[in-house]
Parts: structure tokens; sequence; C-alpha cells
């Protein structure tokens, strides 16, 4: 079994955002870590608030895209950065707790803000190890 | 870059054009011609050395655009194209509605109406240098940029569906600039046909405190001094003289933009099966143009391209503000706002017959040709403004459309420089404060809250946009008429 662990993939203009985990659901964290990363360093942010999500789609994949969607959009409406995840996954359902605080510009290195999440090198899928692969390209 | 407990170092593929599968028709033009389930061909307007630059998946992009239903003549690439997602950014493609022809959310990206307005100052170089710090603070204190930042104002319900319906004519009618700037925006600086009632509540939402803010990554607000003037006679219908200060802003419709793109990328992901189009990718999403789906994004993204023409309206605003304090008597005219992100409705001939196509343009600029009724009077003897944004280190770049380009690909140009390196790539190359210093040394002021931006935005970091422009003039898409050089930016 793999190790949990999240990486971002050069693509252009814009940057793929990569979660591998042991389950399906750690592997949505982990990708989530990664949405961070593109942000700030996600070690700078603390995990003081908490905010509760669901969504859900016909798939795996398209539930992938519209978690990351989720979590920008409230990003951007809260002012806020997310630095740890709690994924469920029931089916085409997915409850999460995400951790986070306010943007603050004297304590978070920011890059660039994330416009959206998108269906291009999108995959959900079991990799090699037995482990989760969950990715995609965000457009920033 | 990778987290966690172990480091990998897994990347998406990267492998440049295969030139050997390119037909050359001229020097900057290059043909794929149709095979497998391509409709139309793909065209690509470039020299050999920004071919060798693009990745593998611009061709894949190309001919996957050239595959959807109701695709007019072919599918275009623009010389500073690169990888998007679905259609290539530098993407042209126009559809027919009678035909079956699609609407796509990628194909006018998620930053709906993202564009470049420049601004006349009557200011000489000289004028500016002077005061060339007290004018950076000013600017940079007046216009919200960055991560998380908030504009000044905040719209009611009521006031949003204005805004949405009325774009910078909005704007105007609210203070924010004046009546003469809209015959300088395309549509008059109110795109028709927008519908409020399709944007959805969390759309409008994620918009409520970002008008009259600039974002982050690519987007700036720039000082530029005309450093050449390449054609004279229409460098002076445009007003634009060497020597002279104009000021240019780059960026879009905001949060709003972005919720609607990836709304409807979503909803057409699920959709297009429905509507029995055979997809080469999930990517691809799109619509019938005359399909429920594919009229409601319709309505949206024209509410989004009036979000982006009033967002610009309100920054113009700001600046005037900012320079007045600077320079108490100086007027700052418009000189055109272009966007490159969009799809609309327009009047082309094809093989002699006018047809009413919906074309898309994705990182591409319209660039009307000389006599076209939608160019303003002021321009209509030369050409319609083509504004391309380089980067804070190089140049931008004035053009004026041509009839040529008006054959050769509905009317488009390329949008700016196009990145040759990734984020963060740049990242490990560089550090903000560092290129801040060896910019200044060049004369280059930068004001920005974000050190990190400003090291992914670093200008090593793009493509030269001067070998972008010559080719698309060289090509016919556009005809040169003055290079901007930095004296300020303002990075988001």
């Amino acid at each position: 079994m793999p190790e949990c662990r999240w990486e971002l993939l050069p693509h252009g203009a814009d940057i793929g955002v990569r979660g591998v985990g042991r389950s399906k659901a750690e592997a949505f964290e982990q990708a989530a870590v990664a949405l961070t990363a593109v942000i700030t360093e996600p070690a700078s942010v603390s995990p003081n608030e908490c905010v509760e999500i669901t969504c859900e789609a016909t798939d795996d994949e398209l539930l992938l895209v519209n978690w990351l969607n989720a979590l920008i959009y409230e990003m951007a409406t809260r002012r806020m950065l997310f630095a740890r995840y709690e994924v469920r996954i029931d089916g085409n359902s997915l409850f999460a707790n995400a951790w986070g605080e306010p943007i603050d510009e004297n304590k978070h290195e920011l890059g660039v803000e994330v416009k959206g999440a998108t269906c291009t090198e999108l995959k959900v899928a079991r990799d090699q190890d037995g482990g989760w692969i969950a990715q995609c390209v965000v457009d920033v | 870059m990778a987290g966690g407990s172990r480091s990998v170092s897994l990347t998406f593929e990267e492998n440049p054009v295969d030139i050997a599968r390119l037909q050359r028709k001229s020097e900057e033009q290059w043909w794929i011609q149709p095979y497998g389930k391509m409709r139309v061909p793909a065209v690509i307007f470039a020299t050999e050395a920004l071919i060798r630059d693009m990745d593998e998946k611009v061709y894949e992009q190309a001919t996957n655009v050239a595959m959807l239903p109701g695709i007019v003549k072919a599918s275009y690439v623009m010389p500073d194209a690169h990888w998007g997602y679905g259609f290539p950014i530098g993407g042209v493609a126009a559809f027919d509605a009678k035909e079956g022809g699609v609407i796509s959310a990628g194909g006018v990206g998620f930053d709906i109406s993202c564009g470049v307005r420049t601004l006349l100052t009557g200011l000489t170089l000289d004028q500016v240098q002077a005061k060339k710090e007290p004018l950076a603070d000013a600017l940079f204190h007046q216009i919200p940029a960055g991560v998380g930042s908030r504009g000044k104002l905040s719209l009611n319900e009521k006031e949003m569906n204005a805004m949405l319906t009325g774009g910078a004519k909005w704007a105007v009618e609210r203070g924010y600039g004046m009546r003469e700037d809209l015959e300088r925006v395309e549509e008059g600086g109110c795109m028709p046909g927008a519908h409020p009632h399709e944007v959805s509540d969390r759309a409008k939402k994620r918009q409520r405190e970002e008008m009259g803010t600039l974002g982050s990554g690519n987007h700036y607000l720039e000082v530029q001094h005309v450093a050449k003037i390449v054609d004279r006679d229409i460098a002076a219908a445009f007003g634009v003289s060497q020597g002279n200060i104009v000021l240019s802003i780059h960026c879009g419709s905001r949060g709003l933009g972005h919720q609607i793109g990836t709304e409807f990328l979503t909803r057409m992901a699920a959709a297009a099966s429905q509507y029995g189009i055979d997809l080469p990718d999930r990517e691809l999403a799109c619509a019938p143009i005359n399909s429920p789906v594919g009229e409601a994004y319709l309505g949206a993204m024209r509410g989004a391209i009036n979000c982006a023409l009033a967002n610009r309206q309100i920054i113009t605003y700001l600046v005037r503000e900012a320079f007045s304090e600077i320079f108490p008597h100086a007027v700052l005219p418009l000189l055109y706002d272009v966007s490159h992100n969009t799809c609309k409705v327009e009047e082309h001939a094809v093989d002699g017959k006018k047809m009413q196509l919906f074309v898309h343009r994705k990182g591409a600029t319209r660039a009307f040709g000389p006599g076209h009724e939608t160019v303003p009077e002021l321009f209509r003897e030369v050409g319609q403004p083509v504004l391309i944004g380089g980067t804070m280190g190089t140049a931008s770049y004035i053009l004026a459309g041509t009839n040529q380009g008006m054959d050769l690909a509905f009317g488009s140009a390329c949008h700016g420089a196009g990145r040759s390196m990734s984020r963060h790539q740049a990242l490990r190359q560089w550090r903000g404060a560092e290129v801040v210093q060896n910019l200044a040394s060049h004369g280059v002021l930068i004001r920005s809250r974000s050190m990190r931006g400003v090291a992914e935005e670093a200008p090593g970091a793009y493509k030269d946009v001067s070998a972008v422009v010559e080719a698309a003039d060289h090509a016919g898409l556009a005809r040169t008429v003055a290079r901007l050089e930095p004296v300020i930016c303002i990075k988001g």
C-alpha cells in the first residue's frame, strides 16, 4: 500500500493537482492539499476553523471536480485557506470537513488564485500499488 | 514539487508537436488535413520555432475541436497557443447553429471575457519618470489586487442583475467613467442577450465583493511607454505617439465568470451524451447551441462578458483617481477594450456566402479589419485596435485588424506571450525579490503584495512576445502598430 501524498504537475499555463491515498477518500483529501499548495504553502495554514462541505456527482471523476470546485467556492467567498481535510465518500455523495483560517497576507505567502477545476487529465483510479489516484488540471 | 511523506517526480507527459505531421502551406501557416473523425482541417498560425515550442497536446486539442458538430471551415490555432482544457488556449472555432453546431464552456475558458484595456494619458515618459514612485504607490493603493482582495463596492441582488445586463454602460451610468468610453469598448460596452437569471446564486455570491478587483496570476495593470511606432498612419488614428505614456489593464470577469465556467463545464460534460454528441474526450464538454443547456450558457456567459466589461470600467475609474492625485490635469481617454475569452455571434463570409456563426475565441483576440461595421467609426478606416499583453519585463503590442485576417481565421489574432515554463519551475528558478530588483535595474517598477506571485510571473517564464506578434503580423492575422514597454507594473 502506498503512503498518502500529494503532487503538483506542471501544465503550461495551468497546474495539475494529484492526490494519492490508500482509499479513494484519502486520495481526494490529498488532492485538496495539492489545491491549497497552488495558492500557498499548506504548512503555513493553521487548521483553526472547520467548514462542512457536501457534494455529489454521477461518477467518481466528476465527484473529484465537484469536490475541488466546492473548495474553491468556499475559499473565494469566505476568503479562507484550508490546511486539513477529512473526506467520506458514500456512493455518489461526498461529505467533508475542511479546516483552515482566513487569508492573512502577512502570514501566507500567496501565489495565484484558482479559478476552477477542469476535466483535463481527470482521473480517479486505482494505481499499481493498490492505492488510489485522484487528479485533474485546475485553471489559474 | 511534492509533499507528504515521499518525494516523487511524476509529471504529465510533455512532448513537442511532431512537425512531420503538419503540412506547411506558407511560412506561418501549417495544416492538419482531416482524418478520423475530424470534420474540418486544423490550421496553426506560427513560425517553425514557435511550433517546435508547442506541446503535442496543442495538436491533439486542435484536432479534437475539429471533430465537434457544426464546426465551420477549420479549427484555428494562434501563434501563442498552448495546451488548455478542451480547446487549446489560442484556439478559434466557429459553429453553425443550423448544422447542429455546439457551444462549449471549455472553448471560452473560465475567465470569461478576460481582456486588455488601454488608456491614453497624454503624458510623456519624462513627466512620468519624475513621479514614478508616487504614481506606482497611488495605483497600488487604489486598485485591489491579489488573492483574496476585496473590491470597494458590494452589489445587492438588484444591482448585480443590472450590472450583468448593462456591463460597462451600467458602470458609466453609476459614475464610473465617461460616456465617451463606451464607444471604445467592443459591443459598445454592453453585451446584448445576457440573462441574469441563468447566472447561479453561487456565481453572484462569489462576485459580490470582487467588483473592481484585478485578480492574480497573469493579471496586471501596467504603465507603459510607446517605445516604437511601426505603422505611423494607424498609430495616428489610434492616438498613439512615440515616447508617450499609456496604461493597460489585463483582467476579466473575476469570481462570477470562474463560477459560471466551472458550473457549465460539468453540466455540459453530463449533457453531451444525452444530445448524442460523441466526444473524443470529456474535457471537450459542449452542448448544441439550440438546446436548453446551450441557451442557458449563452445567457449566463453574456452576463459574465458584461461583468468583465464593468470590472475593467470600474478599474479605469480607480486608475483615473490615482492619476489625478499625481497629475491633476491629466485626462485619460480610452484607446480601446478587447476581450480574449468569448463566444460571440458574428456574420462571416464563407465560400462567398454570408453566415451567422458562433465564434469561440479562447486566448485569442478579435481582430476585425477596416470597414467592418462593428468596428467603431473612429477606427473603421484602419481596423480595430488589437491589444496584446506581454510580460512585466519585456513588451506589449498594439496591432490592428486586417481584411486578410477576416478570411484567415474569422478576424482573430493572438492574445499574449503564452507561458513557456510552469509556475513551479519558475518558483524553483527565481525569487520574487530578485525579479523585482532586476526589473528595477532595467527601469521597471513592480508593486505586488505577493513575492511568490512575482516569481511565478517572472518574464523568463514566458515565450518571446515579439516572436508571437511577428508571426501574427507575417501570417496576415493583424498588423503591428506600436511596441509598448513597461514603466510601472502592479501585479495581482
